[in-house]
């Protein structure tokens, strides 16, 4: 044991750290933002909005020729958001429901990312966008400047979140409600899927556009297991996150050719699994203890039933 | 000339072979189970390849075929603990199996040809250069053998369970009480879904399945009501949106998975705007007619309750229009004049008269 602590702290070299900063600034507010997210069933919004921001990207460096991280974020941001918006569009004008929209965007979008992406090749530029970067994401490249990107985006989001904490929790919960009380629910529909891109996009250099859903919804399902409250459930799955992100990216440093945001990922599934089976009131252990209980308590209470007509009898 | 049509060909028959269960997910809600099992097959791939050592051998497949199906099972067990919701259990499941995919290969086969790109990507201009030969014949890509046969098994899925995909899919209950088996019929089309993903990818890689099968379903979902029908637009489509991207890719020299999947999204969207009765300009145009029914209606009902009274002649003029009924000017002259041209009204200097057909208008509304 106190070898494997020798070997963490011995990693603890300046790049982890700032890694490792950057993977719990983005883990905290995908976490919180996924919260959203997971109560509007909207969990697999993230897939389609990681997948759809391929062309943004794909264009930005085509028509700037940088791969200045700003510029290819904005891009990203830019594809994504317009995805949303033709899903919710699909949605809200035709028989066609959520599940096919979303599947239509994400796919044929990241189809034409990879039309473009053909075309970059092609211009032999030797600063390519990588698109394996871009598909599993590489963490190692994660730079100071990168993480104050992050950080700066990830801190508007979150000041946003909390401005308009009370109309998007309406929002979420009764949007009949939300309507009837004057709010404007469309507006406020595409700004937190607005938030929720800008989420996402920070993510992609650090998770990669197939793994990216999953930083969304994992902290946010465990954060549920453990509490009834929306804003306890923001906290723990923003604290999840955080967790998730700094562990994974210290387990994926111990040892070579661990890639980082599959590690993040499976990081995250493990605290899904704990809170699942073990938070209280709601985990699978106590529900099939509370399970056992009622069947004994049942038992006993008709025994006596049983019981008491033959003592009356007598 | 021969590789063109060969590639034409596997197109034509993976999109076909794909948009036919694409209708039955699209119908029922479950297109995204599709995203999940062309990610999740990853590890089973990459397990099988470590027994096998070869990337071609069919238990490749196989063991895909198997992790879908895995897949399938393990979204439907987190559902029923009713603790996560479907979307989030899907959510969850596929990017879990995926890492384990990933951090497998990276970690372990960083020495040999098994690319997570070609698994994602795929690239159907390479699909003809493996051959299946038989006895020294060579009888044409494996690619295209794989797919004509999975495309065999879906049609024939399809055609033998009909009624019950067709009423699994619009009233479970009812499927249900008559004894159809729904669980059943429903892991026969997952199965199914999972074998022509996994057939799929090789070509088209694991992303553009996706658009192959929910592009076309959801295109013909908006041209028809019939399954029948719906089924063979859906199989049309994606034909044709294989060929047009086919052609495309190769004048413009791009990806051809890309191209077709962008094809996919621009034929979606013509029909989406234009398609009639449920196309977005046949929504506006509902709706701006919709507008100035409105207006006749209540332009001729005004004039009905003042027939014949002694304020009549006060009533009917145009300009009280702007007061009585709160009308812009201009949107009163527009609504006058919608009506004159329809004959509801007709116009004595500034007075407006009923006509009998604006009468009967007027009447039914009021029933109504």
């Amino acid at each position: 044991m106190p070898n494997f602590i020798n070997i963490l702290l011995n990693h603890f070299d300046y790049t982890l750290i700032i890694v490792a900063m950057g993977a719990a600034f983005l883990g905290t507010v995908s976490g919180a933002l996924g919260t959203y997210a997971v109560l509007r069933r909207q969990s697999l919004m993230g897939d389609a909005i990681s997948h759809a921001s391929l062309p943004g990207i794909a264009l930005a460096f085509l028509l700037t020729g940088t791969k200045m991280h700003l510029l290819l974020i904005l891009g990203a941001a830019i594809a994504g958001w317009i995805g949303t918006v033709i899903i919710m569009a699909i949605v809200r004008l035709t028989r066609i429901k959520y599940d096919s929209a979303l599947a239509l965007i994400l796919s044929t979008f990241f189809g034409f990312g990879l039309v473009l992406h053909t075309l970059i090749q092609k211009m032999g530029n030797a600063n390519q966008a990588g698109l394996d970067t871009f598909l599993f994401g590489q963490a190692a490249t994660i730079l100071k400047r990168d993480v104050i990107t992050i950080g700066i985006l990830g801190g508007i989001v979150i000041i946003i979140m909390l401005i308009l904490w009370k109309e998007l929790k309406i929002l979420i919960f009764d949007e009949g409600f939300a309507a009837s009380m004057g709010l404007p629910i469309r507006t406020l529909d595409v700004l937190l899927t607005s938030l929720l891109v800008i989420a996402i996009v920070i993510g992609l250099q650090a998770v990669g556009a197939v793994l990216m859903s999953a930083i969304i919804v994992a902290p946010a399902v465990a954060a549920r297991q453990w509490t009834d409250r929306f804003s306890v459930m923001v906290l723990l799955a923003g604290l999840f996150g955080a967790v998730s992100g700094v562990i994974g990216t210290i387990i994926s440093s111990t040892a070579a050719h661990i890639p980082t945001g599959p590690t993040i990922i499976l990081t995250a599934t493990l605290f899904v699994i704990i809170s699942i089976t073990l938070a209280p009131n709601r985990g699978l252990v106590w529900n099939s203890s509370r399970q056992r209980r009622y069947n004994r308590n049942l038992r006993m209470a008709s025994n006596k039933l049983i019981e008491q007509p033959q003592q009356k009898s007598e | 000339m021969q590789v063109h049509i060969e590639i034409l060909l596997i197109a034509i028959i993976t999109a076909s072979a794909c948009a036919l269960p694409g209708v039955f997910l699209v119908l029922r809600r479950m297109t995204l189970m599709s995203d999940a099992i062309s990610h999740a097959i990853l590890p089973g791939i990459v397990i099988a390849f470590f027994f096998t050592h070869s990337v071609s051998s069919p238990i490749l497949i196989l063991a895909a075929a198997g992790t879908g199906i895995l897949t399938v099972v393990l979204v439907e067990l987190l559902q029923k603990t009713e603790l996560i919701k479907e979307d989030a259990a899907i959510g969850l499941t596929f990017p879990a199996l995926f890492s384990i995919g990933v951090i497998l290969i990276s970690r372990y086969t960083r020495n040999v040809h098994l690319d997570i790109d070609a698994v994602l990507l795929g690239e159907l201009a390479y699909a003809p250069l493996s051959r299946l030969t038989v006895l020294g014949f060579d009888i044409g890509p494996v690619a295209l053998m794989v797919m004509t046969v999975i495309l065999i098994l879906n049609l024939a899925f399809i055609v033998m369970f009909y009624k019950e995909l067709k009423l699994v899919t619009f009233d479970v209950g009812l499927a249900a009480t008559l004894g159809f088996a729904p669980t059943l019929i429903h892991y026969g089309l997952m199965t199914l879904v999972s074998i022509t993903t996994v057939g799929a990818f090789d070509a088209v890689g694991s992303i553009l399945v996706v658009a192959l099968i929910a592009g076309p379903a959801a295109t013909a979902y908006l041209m028809t009501n019939s399954l029948a029908q719906m089924l063979f637009l859906s199989a049309g489509v994606g034909s044709v949106n294989a060929v047009i991207g086919y052609l495309l890719a190769y004048r413009f020299d791009v990806s051809i998975a890309g191209t077709i999947a962008t094809v996919t999204f621009l034929v979606f969207g013509i029909v989406f705007l234009l398609i009639p009765n449920r196309g977005l300009l046949s929504i506006a145009r509902r709706h701006l007619r919709q507008k100035w029914e409105f207006a006749q209606t209540m332009l001729v009902i005004h004039l009905l309750n003042h027939e014949g009274l002694p304020e009549a002649l006060d009533e009917s003029e145009i300009s009280h229009l702007y007061e009585h009924l709160q009308w812009e000017p201009t949107f009163a002259s527009k609504v006058v004049r919608y009506a004159l041209n329809n004959r509801c009204v007709s116009q004595n200097d500034s007075q407006l008269i009923l006509t009998d057909r604006g009468r009967t208008i007027a009447e039914q509304a009021l029933i109504q």
